[in-house]
């Protein structure tokens, strides 16, 4: 009796649990899961969105190793990790420097922010604008008299694709500068103090001292910004969403993007996706392993 | 003696002064990034208020200011046209992930219950995957549910976030387990103990959460590219890539716009910049 009483409320808390999951598990498996498991066998049709697909094996993969283009948008995707070191070095020297007890020190660290919670579309205005051929920057350089010439920033085809590194980490910096500085936050205080205490200069303490104690985030924050290196979209999207000039900043997702919403092969599109998603993962466990390997992780 | 003192003396205001100086330095050092960082909105601001040819001259302020650009986008753009589906999109979409996450969140941070391991991994797992390649399977989709070229496409597909679960799971854990305990001997229903005391005991998390998708939202303007097909429908930051791209050489329009929609959103960080400041770096120790 007693435990058919038991069964009985399992049951139902069964029940209630999974009534109140329901509208989002809903949302999230037609959103969120079903894309991430259909888009592996849609690489193997040819489907452009209205009537039939068929199946044709590899064939989208093989047409994608073929393909000039795509050769391309994956060496400019995989350029784009360049922008890793250097966004993760000035991050970290940055959040020490916004760690300081100094009055009106929060403003700087807002201000350093704002970039990051504006739209890529206004970032995108914004530096076209200072970029341009008769844009700002060029008339300040020829004004001092650096250049002579205005240079096509965002026109030249071995500048344009360095351009948006720099805007990309002109926009990140902030946001990793906070994660950063949350894990300065967290060190113990006294470490240091004992450090300058022994004499070391702080030079010294924070590279032998805070660097090693950062590694869980400087992992963390390496990953997270190699991911986002080789799916870079939306920057290249804002401001050169023909992927010009010559293609020098046709990057990968572009590259994905174009075969999708242009040109309607959505199998073809989703083939790439696979492929630039294997890239990804490559490059992540790359980074993990050698994460392990430099001890990053600190909780050997 | 007096001489022993006075060099002391000396020393110290040596030191003070050197303090001083590497303060001053310091500030200094922090003026040029930040103008580094937030130069550029600056100008473009003081651009807004200039008018035809002096468009690129470097001058930050000018000598007659005016309100051309602006009134002129205004219309252009029709922006209240615009501005209307931004808020709508925006606030649909937030009142949406709030209402669907806490719902979903609270049994898993306060009931057992079967499969409870599976989807709570699940769902942190699909935090790593890139959400890139999504966007042709959803868009597919919107299609086949006749959701193309409406707010609902728009929407939907976005209507509850992962991160939001897992945050709000967080917030549900640290409301104390007696409560809930002396809700269900009162007799109160799930449904009511969730609402009479979980949700207050979350506020504070919602509000990190209002935040987070009010930004996240009202910026976004790829998803509504696709999704949406008469421009008249375009949130801000869509249009805005549409008014760019064929209103290159009018570039005070352009720079207006980008102002009118920077500055909701600045102002709500500026607001609660220590909540939102604080969930994301509370993302990465959690």
């Amino acid at each position: 009796m007693r435990l058919d009483g038991v069964l009985k409320r399992r049951i139902r808390e069964n029940l209630v649990a999974y009534a109140f999951m329901a509208p989002a598990l809903i949302v999230l498996a037609v959103f969120v899961f079903y894309p991430i498991i259909y888009s592996i066998p849609l690489a193997f049709y040819d489907y452009s969105g209205i009537g039939e697909s068929h199946y044709i094996g590899f064939d989208n993969f093989i047409k994608a190793f073929h393909d000039e283009e795509f050769w391309i948008a994956i060496r400019h995707s995989i350029q784009f990790v360049l922008v890793v070191p250097i966004i993760q070095i000035l991050s970290i020297l940055l959040a020490t420097l916004v760690n300081k007890k100094l009055p009106g020190i929060s403003i700087f660290r807002v201000l350093i922010y704002i970039p990051v919670v504006t739209s890529m579309i206004a970032v995108s205005i914004i530096w076209n604008w200072i970029f341009d051929e008769g844009g700002v920057l060029n008339a300040i350089l020829m004004n001092i008299g650096l250049l002579k010439d205005p240079v096509l920033w965002l026109g030249d085809a071995n500048l344009a694709l360095f351009t948006l590194m720099f805007i990309t980490i002109w926009q990140g910096l902030g946001y990793y500068m906070m994660l950063y500085l949350a894990g300065l936050q967290s060190l113990p205080p006294e470490m240091e103090e004992a450090a300058i205490i022994d004499g070391a200069g702080r030079i010294k303490t924070f590279i032998k001292i805070k660097i090693p104690l950062l590694k869980p985030y400087v992992w963390f924050c390496s990953l997270m910004s190699v991911i986002s290196a080789v799916s870079v979209f939306d920057v290249v999207f804002a401001i050169k969403d023909d992927g010009g000039p010559d293609n020098a900043t046709l990057v990968a997702n572009l590259y994905s993007y174009r075969k999708a919403f242009v040109n309607f092969e959505f199998g073809y599109s989703a083939a790439v996706g696979v492929l630039v998603s294997i890239v990804i993962l490559a490059l992540s466990v790359f980074v993990f392993i050698y994460g392990r390997r430099g001890g990053m992780s600190n909780n050997e | 003696m007096s001489n022993d003192f006075e060099t002391a003396f000396k020393s110290r205001n040596k030191k003070i002064r050197k303090q001083m100086l590497s303060k001053v330095l310091l500030y200094i050092f922090f003026i040029v990034i930040c103008a580094f960082f937030a130069g550029p909105f600056l100008w473009l601001l003081s651009t807004t208020f200039k008018s035809g040819e002096n468009i690129y001259s470097m001058n930050l302020f000018t000598a007659h200011p005016t309100l051309t650009n602006y009134i002129g986008v205004i219309d252009f753009m029709n922006l209240p046209r615009i501005l209307y589906n931004t808020t709508f999109i925006t606030v649909a979409g937030t009142v949406l992930d709030i209402i669907l996450a806490a719902l979903c969140a609270y049994p898993l941070a306060c009931m057992n219950f079967k499969g409870k391991g599976f989807i709570f991994g699940a769902l942190t797992s699909t935090m790593i995957i890139p959400a890139a390649a999504g966007m042709i399977v959803n868009y597919l989709t919107v299609q086949k549910l006749q959701l193309v070229d409406k707010f609902g496409g728009v929407i939907i597909p976005g209507a509850v976030s992962v991160f939001s679960i897992i945050l709000l799971r967080q917030a549900y854990l640290g409301i104390p387990r007696e409560l809930i305990e002396a809700a269900k001997i009162d007799g109160a229903s799930e449904l009511k103990t969730w609402r009479k005391i979980m949700l207050p005991g979350v506020m504070p998390a919602i509000s990190t959460l209002v935040i987070f998708n009010f930004i996240s939202k009202w910026n976004a303007f790829l998803w509504p590219i696709i999704v949406l097909q008469d421009p008249q429908k375009y949130p801000l930051a869509t249009a805005l890539k549409y008014l760019g791209g064929q209103f290159n050489y009018k570039f005070g329009y352009v720079a207006a716009g980008t102002v009118i929609s920077i500055i909701p959103v600045i102002i709500v960080f500026l607001l609660f910049q220590k909540n939102y400041i604080n969930a994301v770096s509370g993302a990465i120790k959690g």
